[in-house]
């Protein structure tokens, strides 16, 4: 997969919760977009991402 | 030749010059600025030139004082922008500063949000003054925006922006800066808004505490409606605090891009 520009590789689909584990991204404090596509908060843990997906994953920080 | 003159169009006759032009109009005036740029020199007018007479401690007529306001604007901008709706999620360091350089722009609706009052620990940043603690911000900020740009229109929700009210209380907007403090609630609010099919555009701020380079303050465009401002890394924590400069620089990207994709740019 692709995952903010960067290759990664991948054999078969994983669960999204598992590329957010592995890259320490909190769940509550990101947006991420697959293949152009938002992908709703409602469906992280019923979301696999497939090898040919390419992720775009923002992360904020507190501030403001 | 035609020319539009302190908002007026004018036939004018006169010798095609700034003066000449002055002499005839208003001479007592000490500004002159021609489409947008204020000048000292006597130049040649052009056809559809725009200029703007300003004699100083007068107070001008309310038709006049809409195109001085606007004079210093890039011809054109205030066409498009007196139509456009931006929303401001909070309305602190980010949010604050935010309305106050897009009502000077003459933004024609702002829509503010922030639960919150005025503290004096907000003065450091914010565009709050003594004279508005205890108030609520979004009537602290109407009345700042009032005394700036009285043409500009305000919606003001004091309320908690959550997942639930965020599409009621922005989704008319043509864009929303994103400016809230907790990263959560900038991940909910930004979620909300990217799930509308069609909805604005967002600009958020994330990372721009401390006094570290203002050069490593950026913006790009994350996602497809999502432009990010700041630098991404530098989160206010214990020993780095929020101060004004690296602020108001991420708050001014934010505008800046508001601007933009106003006028149809898309690159950040």
């Amino acid at each position: 997969m692709r995952l903010n520009g960067r290759d990664i590789a991948l054999e078969t689909a994983i669960p999204l919760l598992q590329v957010l584990e592995k890259f320490q991204y909190d769940p509550a404090k990101i947006a991420v977009e697959r293949n152009g596509d938002i992908i709703p908060k409602s469906m992280y843990s019923q979301t696999e991402i497939q090898p040919d997906d390419c992720l775009e994953i923002v992360s904020f920080v507190g501030g403001g | 030749m035609r020319l539009q003159v302190n908002g007026h169009p004018v036939d004018y006759t006169g010798a095609p010059f700034l003066w000449s032009l002055r002499s005839a109009m208003a001479p007592a005036s000490e500004v002159t600025i021609v489409n947008g740029y204020h000048t000292n020199e006597n130049q040649r007018l052009r056809e559809g030139d725009q200029v703007v007479l300003i004699q100083k401690g007068q107070t001008p007529l309310r038709e006049e004082l809409e195109a001085m306001l606007l004079a210093r604007l890039t011809p054109g901008v205030y066409e498009r922008v007196r139509s456009a709706k931006v929303g401001i999620a909070g309305l602190g360091g980010l949010g604050s500063n935010i309305a106050m350089m897009l009502a000077r722009t003459g933004i024609g609706l702002l829509v503010l949000a922030d639960f919150d009052t005025v503290e004096p620990s907000n003065l450091n940043r914010q565009c709050y003054g003594v004279s508005h603690l205890g108030m609520q911000k979004t009537d602290a900020c109407a009345n700042q925006i009032r005394e700036i740009n009285p043409l500009v229109q305000v919606q003001t929700y004091p309320h908690r922006i959550t997942a639930r009210n965020a599409v009621s209380c922005f989704g008319a907007c043509d864009i929303v800066c994103e400016a809230f403090d907790n990263p959560c609630a900038k991940a909910e609010l930004i979620n909300a808004i990217l799930e509308m099919e069609k909805g604005p555009i967002l600009v958020s701020g994330s990372g721009m505490a401390g006094m570290d380079s203002a050069n490593r303050i950026h913006t790009r465009r994350a996602l497809r409606r999502l432009y990010v401002c700041g630098d991404e890394t530098s989160e206010a924590r214990e020993g780095v605090g929020l101060m004004a400069p690296r602020v108001t620089v991420c708050a001014g990207h934010q505008a800046n891009m508001a601007l933009r994709l106003l006028m149809g740019e898309t690159e950040p």
